[in-house]
């Protein structure tokens, strides 16, 4: 009964320089998007020091979700030296990931010029 | 809308469902006048409870059904989501999001923390099977504060 979630790929650069892979979420975004977006997190190039998740093609999160990307931010913490970053929240979900402190691990910006800009 | 307005619905125990629940309770707040950031606050509150109705009150059980009853009066909406599993017995925890970055605290488990911290009012009730419930209410004079 969920939406599926969809993740397409693509790359930019920050301002830094550094190339950074976005990944743009798409649908709902809760306890069965797990495989979808862990596959594609999974899938991106360990090279890659900078990755940005974008959802602004998301209107519905739930606690399962964030618990998705959590483990997400868990994952990029362990093995070291990656950031993650994310952009295109509703101010609604905005304020939800700073209540429960994912705001804390990841910065979060309202589009993708200014978290390029950040990185 | 006319005060003392009643409306129920009964969701099937999947996963996905309680999108039906925090649209009728959307609709039903912007009749009553709320923001629309409150109903936002709303949809998110009355989607956790709904999920934990179904997961862990019904525990997906295709032949149980969630059950929604959305009250109005003059100043506050109530919503009561009823489900056949024993009830809650103990107070949500904040989720420490230190703890779940270290592996120390499952990374879900804040359901019950964004249902109380985005309503007025949010109680448990643990009763026979069929009767425990979570009400929560929003109330139209805390719109301006």
């Amino acid at each position: 009964m969920q939406a599926a979630t969809k993740v397409t790929e693509r790359t930019a650069t920050a301002a830094s320089g550094s190339p950074v892979t976005i990944l743009a979420f798409a649908g709902d975004i809760a306890s069965t998007s797990k495989d979808a977006m862990m596959d594609a997190y999974h899938g991106v190039d360990a090279s890659v020091s900078k990755v940005l998740l974008d959802f602004t093609g998301v209107d519905y999160i739930n606690s399962s979700g964030i618990a998705i990307i959590i483990q997400m931010l868990l994952e990029a913490s362990k093995a070291g030296g990656r950031t993650i970053a994310i952009f295109g929240l509703t101010p609604h979900f905005n304020k939800v990931f700073t209540m429960v402190g994912v705001a804390k691990y990841a910065s979060m910006s309202p589009d993708e010029p200014t978290a390029l800009a950040t990185l | 809308m006319k005060s003392g307005s009643n409306v129920e619905v009964y969701l099937p125990s999947e996963l996905g469902f309680e999108k039906v629940a925090l649209s009728t309770a959307a609709s039903m707040a912007t009749l009553m006048g709320f923001s629309a950031d409150r109903v936002e606050d709303l949809k998110t509150a009355v989607a956790e409870a709904c999920i934990n109705a179904i997961e862990h009150g019904n525990r997906l059980n295709d032949m149980l059904s969630v059950s929604i009853v959305l009250s109005t009066t003059d100043d506050q909406l109530e919503i009561k989501v009823l489900d056949h599993g024993a009830g809650v017995s103990k107070h949500p925890e904040s989720p420490d999001i230190d703890r779940k970055m270290h592996g120390d605290e499952d990374p879900r488990g804040m359901g019950m923390f964004l249902i109380q911290a985005l309503v007025d009012e949010a109680e448990w009730y643990q009763g026979p099977p069929g009767k425990s419930f979570v009400r929560l209410v929003i109330r139209l004079d805390k719109e301006n504060k």
